[in-house]
């Protein structure tokens, strides 16, 4: 399965490796950052739509 | 705006207003470089150029939060900004006033601190001619900075990053204007256009720099 | 109907909520295709052996980093003209996901000119125009981060972007005129149509989609998350009046 990558594997995975790391660590850092804004929301309007109703 | 112009020379001649500083700067990294590399003359002349230039930008960013920092705290931008004259035509001649205190006194010392770093000889009237162009972009542009951050606490650093990228262009030219000048070739296609860069920035930026000014004093 | 629609931040709200769940599935969907596919499913060039691998996200990432600027300018253009405050944030959301683009489009060409050029740096001038990217990128961010008024750090953000676009482009050319003194032909540059072949070719398209996709789904969940957080700030805003 694993393709043969010569002498090259480290530069070629390292390559592959940094890259999923970094756009892996955007995506989790984008839906944390989503999930505590979107509750934090959620709680604010809960609390003023029961002081205002 | 002669008067502005004024104050504004008096303000950075007396004690403490950062006249010295960049000089002071210029010349320790003109007498550190040479320590740190070693006395080879060949190798002192070939990086000459570019360590007079980097030296002249560094020396140059010192004092740029002061530009519009002081006025903002004491209140007086505001009324720089209310009064008659146009807030770019206040933004002009600050970076001119900038310029008077650091890019001209920089390029008068930087044949001296050449002949410290063993420049060639052919490079002195070009080192003249392209900060003499070419400082005065450092002023405009550096003004435009401190005029973003003005409104930010401690904004030194932040100026920093935000102006260094923007003097990308403004070194490279002015780096080849010397060294091709030091090895004998004709510096004239980088040196015009270093001036080009210059005139473009000295007609925009004060437009965007009085923008954001006006947006920080909201 | 225009598409000036969509500057409500409700409507956007509305539509980019709907629109999110396609954009997530096809990003997932052609991400895997185009780098599984290249990274198992390609031979080896004949000169470059297996590093030509690296192409399925270098040559994206890089594209991608410089097309998010330029989405950049058009968002902050926008905000500057017409004062639609989504579009403001669309900048600010944007922003971290090109210099990602940016940092990956670096580290794959560091890590590919090892084999290639021997070195892991070259002052090229492709890469230090990227590295200058990388900065106007970070101060971008860095603005953001420090101004506490979101329409001041909007405006001064807009402002820094118009002028920050031009010097890049400056930049870039004198980059270019800088270089030719010290080496030329350095560059292993790839023209892409001209000797790619298809083999290569098709998953590299695949990923540029992958890539293009992820772009616009990040950038419209982030941009849903800058909405929120500006509405957050009013709400807490009115309750400390109240």
């Amino acid at each position: 399965m694993m393709p043969d990558l010569g002498r090259y594997a480290f530069v070629v995975l390292g390559s592959y490796g940094a890259s999923v790391t970094l756009i892996v660590g955007l995506v989790v850092l984008s839906f944390w950052q989503r999930a505590r804004v979107k509750r934090a929301l959620a709680e604010v309007e809960a609390r003023q739509g029961k002081a205002n109703g | 705006m002669k008067a502005l112009l004024i104050r504004d020379l008096r303000l950075a001649l007396r004690a403490g207003g950062g006249f010295g500083l960049g000089l002071a700067f210029y010349l320790l990294v003109a007498v550190l470089v040479p320590l740190g590399v070693g006395p080879e003359g060949e190798t002192l002349g070939r990086i000459a150029p570019g360590i007079l230039w980097v030296g002249a930008l560094l020396a140059c960013l010192l004092s740029l939060d002061r530009i519009f920092a002081l006025d903002y705290e004491d209140g007086s931008l505001d009324l720089l900004a209310t009064a008659p004259i146009p807030l770019e035509g206040v933004v002009a001649v600050k970076a001119l006033a900038h310029w008077l205190v650091t890019g001209l006194p920089l390029t008068l010392v930087a044949p001296g601190l050449g002949v410290l770093l063993n420049l060639p000889h052919g490079g002195y009237g070009w080192l003249v001619m392209s900060l003499g162009l070419g400082t005065p972009a450092l002023s405009v542009i550096g003004a435009f900075g401190a005029a973003i951050v003005v409104g930010v606490k401690r904004g030194g650093l932040l100026l920093s990053l935000l102006v260094l990228p923007l003097y990308v262009p403004t070194l490279i030219f002015g780096v080849e204007v010397v060294k091709r000048g030091a090895a004998g070739l004709d510096a004239g296609a980088p040196l015009a256009l270093m001036a080009a860069i210059t005139a473009a920035a000295a007609a925009i930026l004060p437009f965007a720099a009085a923008a954001a000014i006006r947006v920080n004093l909201r | 109907m225009s598409i000036w629609e969509y500057a409500n931040p409700k409507k956007f709200m509305q539509t980019s909520a709907w629109a999110l769940p396609w954009a997530i599935g096809l990003t997932v969907l052609c991400l895997c295709v185009g780098l599984i596919w290249g990274f198992f499913f390609t031979p080896d060039d004949y000169r470059q052996g297996s590093t030509v691998k690296i192409i399925y996200l270098h040559v994206p990432a890089a594209m991608m980093a410089i097309n998010a600027w330029t989405m950049m300018l058009v968002t902050s253009l926008i905000w500057i003209v017409r004062r639609h405050h989504v579009s403001a944030l669309a900048a600010k959301a944007a922003a971290p996901v090109g210099l990602t683009f940016t940092l990956i489009a670096l580290v794959t060409g560091a890590l590919w000119g090892q084999p290639m050029w021997g070195t892991w740096w070259a002052w090229d001038p492709r890469l230090t125009s990227f590295l200058i990217l990388t900065l106007f990128y970070f101060g971008y961010i860095a603005l953001w981060a420090a101004i506490e008024d979101p329409d001041t750090a909007a405006d001064l953000t807009a402002i820094l972007c118009l002028v920050g676009s031009a010097f890049a482009l400056l930049s870039r050319y004198a980059v270019n005129f800088w270089n030719q003194g010290l080496h030329q032909g350095a560059s292993l540059s790839l023209d892409k149509e001209e000797n790619v072949s298809d083999v290569f070719w098709i998953p590299l398209v695949i990923s540029i989609v992958g890539f293009v996709l992820l772009f616009v789904t990040l950038v419209l969940m982030r941009t849903r998350t800058e909405i929120r957080a500006r509405r957050l700030s009013a709400l807490l805003a009115r309750e400390r009046v109240a």
